[in-house]
């Protein structure tokens, strides 16, 4: 059994914000849960995987965000409970259904769980999932701490089978990757039964096709639904206040930014100065709950990452009361005391409230900075990301980019989203040159391969690993292929979702919850579109780079090459070495070599390190995963490898 | 607690905390790790207080222990987050930047490492954790051993009992004893050290 399904009720424990959001769709008895992995989001669907068979849950990684909403909702629409989970730019491609559901409404409990990525710790972007509520009108909740993540998400499913519509609960890195103690709840014993009704007529949102038509009686209802909804939170526990009656500032927050907030006010000792006004239930906006306490103070701080929504949503509420609250001050992003890029943290908010306090606060210790000053060392090494040790996508970029050099026409790569992402920073020789959303370097080269007539003579390639070509890079080649552009798209197939952490996908034979399933093979389906395909070991420099070369030059329509090779981390390779590896140091000319320390100045694997003393490369025997590759570049031979036996 | 992508941060750090919640502390652990594989410099911090949960960021200047998995992810941490009574406990085996692997950067030796942690720490402990692990036949139990060291320190109540416990929920009964053997030479490289 695991942890998670512990039945033991008001037993505590360390839980991370996803595990603690997992229990709490568990805790309120939930049937079917889908979603895209996605960092900080991929720990919610891994959990309930884990537990599915114990629980008869239905769990499935989807091919893509939007996919895994409608099957969600195909199980609400059959009476089932759904949970639906995934990073804040999955729901930029869920968007179109979600704006459609929130029409058609929902019949079991809903929820859509969000997690965004302020501070862009592991994404490209930090945008935000916030506004889709107030956009879509659905019922947006915050978590603000991880006992929360757990009741909330329980609670989130018995607010969308009150008002028959779909829940969105958004957490962020801070809250769905840290970890802090969660009491347990019950674990409920159900007996479901799936059943689509679909009888009655289409007005009838219970028993009729689920539909968002017609438009203007489907919407009228779902604005009932929000009214419903702000009944509801206007008495909602999760919305909390701590402070004096009459503070002198009011700080009005939600998610991470409490924590922040309630460590700020007492690292500053602000306590009976300072009150904190926690919403759970961030829109609709509860008015009277909002009256009562912008009542209290004249002078209000909100707290909240990335964009002001809270803040914008508070001021037009404050307008519209404005005979019953009075004139107000207020802080936040607009008049610039809070950022609106990046992350938050506790010492952001000291200085916030330092600022408006007019209190002098010092993070660090003037003496104590004074010694960090005075000691010797005066830098220390930034550490870029690069490829692990081993890593496939150091020697598919090294290959592309020397066919690239050599075709000399100023060939470029147009990157996509995965750790080969990376393909732009050095450890991918700077190979890529644009970025942008899932699938979308098939895409832009489907654009650029089209350009010709315009005079443009430089290869279009565009890479994607196997995961994001099932995810969006299909319909960009298909479109590709149909309009003839000339580009070779390089499939970097490590055999999973290898970023976040090895989830199946739908070129894989087995799924989430371990079932034995049909794979689909990414080389038939590129033949069966029209396009070239070929496959290669990317670990074979030489093979590969010819291949590349001659893919190029064919200048005839789309060319596919698919670089295999298991990821260095995926459970099947990691701690089985292939070859054992060393230096030979009488055959390394070191700097005297007159190839510019290929090995560690431009190949710059972690496993391959440059001995200061010795003047010689030499391997790191803890980081090495023997993938041998190095072996093949060295212009001396000077880097050996044995296989192992 | 930090070190480096693949070290074995963000395990090590829940072992600790759930041995902290055994005790009944309410802990918060904060951590990024969609970083962690990728040769990036991976922290994680931990609060443990009586009371109520704490924010997932220590604010600046306020660690009380740094533990670092990695050499000069100690001085790194201590930049930020020292303090005039701060106990660092590191690992002595460097794990190179790509940039110094390049030539780019520079990485200081172990002695201008050690003299800068005992200038700016109350006190500090240097361990060749990686090396006692490699002797046990895998490098990543240099995270294992070193909160076997920790547990030396007396700063906070941590036991073999409740390390043994956490383990026992989260590894295979082939993997507990080599981890429990892990800690005890972490605990005894500091008691002969202390």
């Amino acid at each position: 059994m695991s942890y998670l399904t512990d039945n033991r009720e008001g037993i505590e424990y360390l839980f991370m914000g996803n595990e603690a959001i997992a229990r709490g769709a568990l805790e309120a008895g939930v049937n079917v849960a889908s979603g895209y992995p996605g960092t900080p989001s991929s720990e919610i669907i891994e959990s309930l995987a884990k537990v599915a068979k114990e629980r008869n849950l239905y769990v499935e990684w989807s091919a893509n965000e939007k996919v895994a909403l409608e099957v969600a909702a195909a199980a609400s629409f059959s009476r089932l409970r759904s949970l639906c989970a995934m990073k804040q730019v999955g729901v930029n491609v869920a968007s179109d259904f979600l704006l459609h559901l929130g029409l058609s409404g929902t019949r079991g409990g809903m929820v859509l769980v969000t997690c965004d990525d302020p501070g862009a710790l592991s994404s490209t972007n930090e945008g935000p999932s916030r506004h889709y509520a107030r956009m879509f009108e659905i019922p947006l909740l915050e978590p603000g701490d991880f006992q929360e993540a757990k009741d909330m998400t329980k609670w989130a499913f018995e607010l969308s089978e009150e008002i028959r519509n779909v829940v969105m609960v958004r957490s962020v890195t801070r809250v769905s990757h840290a970890s802090g103690n969660v009491r347990l709840g019950a674990l409920p014993e159900m007996e479901v039964h799936a059943d689509f009704r679909y009888e009655a007529s289409a007005l009838n949102a219970n028993e009729g096709p689920a539909e968002s038509v017609p438009v203007g009686e489907k919407h009228r209802l779902q604005q009932e639904k929000l009214q419903k909804a702000i009944k509801l939170f206007e008495q909602s526990p999760f919305n909390t206040y701590q402070g004096p009656d009459k503070p002198e500032l009011l700080i009005i927050t939600s998610s991470a930014g409490n924590l922040y907030a309630r460590e700020a006010i007492s690292l500053v000792g602000v306590e009976d100065r300072v009150g904190l006004l926690k919403l759970g239930t961030t829109w609709p906006l509860p008015p009277t709950l909002l009256t009562k306490f912008l009542s209290k103070t004249d002078k209000i701080m909100i707290v909240e990452e990335v964009l002001p929504f809270l803040e914008n949503n508070v001021k037009i509420l404050a307008a519209e009361k404005a005979r019953d609250v009075g004139m107000k001050t207020f802080y936040g992003k607009n008049e610039g005391t809070i950022p609106t890029t990046g992350e938050l943290s506790p010492d952001i908010v000291v200085s916030a409230l330092c600022k408006i306090l007019k209190i002098d606060y010092r993070e660090m210790d003037h003496e104590y900075e004074k010694v960090l000053q005075v000691t010797t060392i005066s830098q220390v090494p930034e550490r870029a990301r690069t490829f692990c040790p081993g890593c496939p996508h150091r020697a598919s970029f090294w290959s592309i980019h020397n066919a690239l050099q050599m075709n000399n026409r100023r060939g470029f790569v147009c990157g996509d989203i995965g750790c080969y992402a990376m393909g732009r920073f050095s450890c991918g020789f700077n190979t890529t040159k644009t970025l942008h959303a899932m699938g979308s370097g098939a895409g832009l080269a489907s654009g650029f391969g089209k350009l010709a007539q315009f005079g443009m003579d430089q290869p279009v390639l565009a890479v994607c690993g196997d995961s994001t070509f099932f995810h969006a890079a299909l319909p960009a080649l298909v479109n590709a292929v149909h309009h003839n552009a000339d580009i070779t798209l390089v499939v970097l197939d490590n055999s999973g979702t290898a970023m976040t952490g090895f989830q199946p996908h739908p070129g894989l034979s087995i799924n989430a919850i371990g079932d034995d399933v049909p794979e689909i093979d990414i080389a038939e389906v590129c033949q069966a579109i029209g396009a070239t395909v070929e496959t290669r070991n990317p670990f074979d420099l030489e093979e590969t780079q010819a291949t590349l070369s001659q893919l190029i030059e064919s200048r005839q329509g789309v060319k596919v090459l698919i670089l295999r090779q298991e990821c260095a981390l995926s459970p099947d390779r990691r701690y089985t070495k292939q070859y054992d590896m060393q230096v030979n140091e009488s055959l390394c000319l070191g700097e005297e070599c007159g190839c510019n320390r290929l090995c560690t100045r431009i190949f710059q694997c972690p496993g391959l390190v440059w001995d200061k003393e010795k003047k010689k490369a030499r391997i790191d025997e803890v980081l090495c995963v023997g993938c041998g590759v190095c072996s093949l570049i060295c212009p001396a031979g000077a880097i050996e490898r044995k296989e192992v036996a | 607690m930090g070190g480096v992508g693949g070290q074995g941060n963000v395990m090590a750090s829940r072992v600790l905390s759930n041995m902290l919640v055994r005790k009944g502390f309410q802990v918060t652990i904060g951590e990024t790790f969609g970083a962690s594989q990728r040769g990036g410099s991976v922290m994680s911090h931990i609060r443990v207080s009586t009371r109520s949960a704490w924010s997932p960021q220590i604010p600046k200047g306020r660690a009380d222990i740094v533990v670092a998995l990695e050499p000069i992810e100690a001085v790194r941490i201590l930049r930020n987050y020292g303090n005039s009574h701060v106990k660092v406990l590191a690992n002595t085996r460097p794990i190179y930047p790509v940039g110094v692997i390049s030539g780019e950067l520079d990485y200081p030796s172990l002695g201008e490492i050690e003299e800068f942690v005992n200038r700016v720490s109350l006190a500090s402990w240097f361990i060749d954790a990686t090396g006692e692990a490699m002797k046990l036949g895998n490098p990543v139990l240099a995270n294992i051993i070193m909160i076997g060291a920790l547990s030396r320190i007396e700063e906070l109540p941590l036991d073999r009992e409740d390390f043994s416990v956490v383990i026992g929920r989260s590894l295979p009964a082939g993997k507990q004893d080599l981890n429990l053997k892990a800690f005890d030479i972490g605990s005894s490289l500091l008691s002969s050290s202390c």
